[in-house]
């Protein structure tokens, strides 16, 4: 009949392959059918593989709209057998090349709105775009600089933020966060704690006196190689992700390796084990890393360490149930500190040792800093109790990160009046 | 000869985790969320050829009622020689719990007249993120995996649960919800994240009953 012949027709003229690259030209059209007779129509266009419609709504039934994308050189030959057919059609897109381009210039607007408006302190993030904000902050800020303090098992840069507003070798204060790659809210209020130091210098009194007097040390990410795998493959990654000879178990628990009671009571000797304490201690170079960094230093007054999740603040020991030499400063100052958190939201953290608070668990970082010198040292376990667990929804970053942050600047002020 | 426990000691802790979990499988569901407001008392009684005996005042909330608690004692009793035998708990709430027969009701029929069977996965999300259509089904994985935790707690766990990793509706020619869940349950002590398989079945006169579990075995 007519219709095949026309089909025929304008088949054969665009016979030759076409290579498309762009869309500039492409139309998209709305065809609406008003019987059976005409969705067969548009069925057989939709056969002719050559003239390379793309139908965003295939013809299927008389009551619903189809909608074709047209390579340009097709566009008029499609409206002139719909014309011939007296099918209606009306045109949703004039030139498909201009819509994407505006869509790309509206994308690479909104990115760098946000790139000026800021980091958002309020989600969570992954490696790269929390190593982007330690540059961001190292170039923004005078008395900010990132170091790099060694490298993890796969490579991994571990990066550190030194915050010094002069002086040569101050007393330092150490503070790291998601040593266990699954806690993430540690790793994001970290981030929030050192946004929140640089930009308030020179107008929080408190932040101000602490670093005219003293040096600060922050390492958001302390095991790179699990944070990466929490967000790739496994949510709930624990250790690092060094292969152990002869098992086929990965991963050491950074907060066994320490050299502080290694291998005792509350570490395990199984690699498949998620305490598995390591084949020696700071056989992990993201702990010896650390260990080196500090024992070069020489001049640290406090070392604290982020954990989530069960609202602790404990300080040592673990790897022993006896209390330390100073028993009565580090309770009360840890109590000082649950107080400040609590003054905020309410939020309660339980003060203790950590063989009493929590469980007996020898290798820890915070023992070896006590055992090493450095007097003041807590370990903080954050939100929640249990609710979320490591899955705290990102709305809870931002507080979290600010009562934690009263807590740390409790501890912290009373070591810089100690060190004066 | 019952000795005070100070409630930050991780003893006392660990048996309210215990009552937790028992009193979810009692009395949770789709509608009603349990959790722990604040361990108000602990003691500890030891009782010659029985076990340890823990006493407990527990101030509990509804996480969809915040703005109320409700007290609640407990009596949590290890065995000795724990292995296969799960701890005794007796538990009285003061007071009543809020009414959920409306919303037992609304989501009974929601799920029963579901022409496919529900299945959803990794609850709360990486982000912590809850649909609010699944509230309810992680609800019932509370009252799931409280009895898993109920049943497998020693004076030396601490279990919660971590995330429902996988839930799948079954279709039963009876009245009840059926629902099998792989639940990871977060054990603090060793630190170990374990999954388990759990099928509750649900009904709003009922209750929740746990028809079988058991732990999966660890991959490779």
């Amino acid at each position: 009949p007519a219709t095949m012949k026309l089909l025929l027709i304008f088949s054969a003229l665009l016979g030759a392959a076409l290579c498309l690259e762009t869309f500039v030209g492409h139309q998209v059209l709305r065809i609406k059918t008003k019987n059976e007779e005409e969705v067969k129509q548009l069925q057989l266009l939709e056969s002719l593989e050559h003239l390379q419609l793309d139908f965003w709504i295939n013809p299927s039934a008389p009551a619903l709209p189809v909608d074709v994308r047209i390579p340009a050189p097709s566009v008029q030959s499609v409206k002139a057998f719909l014309e011939s057919q007296g099918i209606e059609y009306s045109i949703l897109i004039e030139d498909l090349q201009d819509v994407l381009d505006k869509e790309k210039q509206d994308m690479a607007e909104s990115a760098q709105r946000q790139r000026t408006a800021g980091f958002d302190f309020g989600a969570y993030h992954t490696l790269d775009e929390i190593n982007a904000e330690l540059d961001h902050l190292a170039s923004e800020y005078s008395f900010v600089e990132k170091i790099q303090i060694g490298e993890s098992y796969e490579k991994r840069p571990l990066y550190v933020l030194k915050f010094s507003t002069g002086g040569s070798q101050r007393p330092a204060i150490w503070l790291d966060a998601g040593i266990h790659s699954r806690e993430w809210v540690t790793q994001a209020s970290a981030l929030w704690i050192a946004n929140k130091i640089a930009s308030d210098y020179g107008t929080d009194d408190s932040i101000t006196s602490l670093l005219d007097k003293m040096d600060l040390f922050l390492l958001p990410v302390a095991n790179p190689d699990g944070f990466v795998y929490t967000h790739t493959s496994n949510r709930m990654w624990r250790k690092t992700r060094s292969r152990i000879p002869g098992s086929v178990c990965v991963g050491v628990d950074p907060n066994r390796n320490w050299d502080a009671g290694f291998g005792g009571p509350g570490a395990s000797n199984n690699p498949c084990s998620e305490s598995y304490h390591g084949p020696s201690a700071n056989s992990e170079v993201e702990v010896k890393s650390v260990v080196d960094f500090i024992k070069n230093h020489g001049n640290f007054k406090a070392f604290l360490t982020l954990h989530s999740y069960s609202q602790l603040l404990m300080y040592p020991y673990g790897y022993k149930c006896t209390r330390p030499d100073d028993y009565a400063e580090l309770e009360s100052l840890g109590r000082a500190a649950a107080s400040s958190i609590r003054s905020l939201y309410g939020t309660t953290f339980q003060v203790g040792t950590i063989c009493n608070t929590i469980y007996q668990a020898s290798g820890g970082s915070i023992d070896w800093s006590y055992d090493n010198g450095i007097k003041y040292s807590f370990a903080f376990e954050l939100r929640d109790t249990g609710r979320y667990g490591f899955l705290l929804p990102a709305s809870q970053i931002l507080p979290a990160a600010r009562e934690t942050w009263l807590g740390l600047q409790r501890i912290m002020e009373h070591v810089r009046d100690k060190s004066s | 000869r019952a000795m005070e426990l100070p409630p930050s000691l991780f003893p006392a802790a660990r048996a309210a985790a215990v009552a937790l979990g028992y009193l979810r499988y009692r009395r949770g569901g789709p509608g009603r969320g349990l959790q722990l407001r604040e361990l108000r008392s602990a003691r500890r009684q030891d009782i010659d050829d029985v076990g340890h005996k823990y006493y407990l005042e527990l101030e509990l909330e509804d996480v969809l009622d915040k703005d109320r608690t409700v007290s609640c004692t407990a009596e949590v009793l290890y065995h000795l020689g724990s292995k296969s035998s799960a701890p005794d708990v007796q538990l009285t709430v003061q007071g009543e719990l809020r009414s959920t027969e409306e919303a037992d009701k609304e989501f009974y029929t929601r799920i029963r007249s579901l022409e496919k069977e529900l299945v959803a996965e990794n609850i709360p999300d990486s982000h912590g993120n809850v649909p609010p259509e699944l509230e309810p089904i992680l609800l019932l994985a509370w009252a799931a995996s409280g009895y898993v935790i109920w049943q497998n707690s020693t004076e030396n766990t601490k279990f919660h649960l971590a995330q429902v990793k996988h839930v799948k509706q079954v279709k039963r020619s009876d009245e009840d919800l059926q629902f099998d869940y792989v639940v990871l349950l977060h054990e603090m002590v060793s630190q170990e994240v374990l999954p388990w398989q759990v099928t509750l079945l649900w009904h709003p006169q009922r209750g929740a009953r746990v028809s079988q579990c058991h732990q999966e075995p660890a991959p490779g």
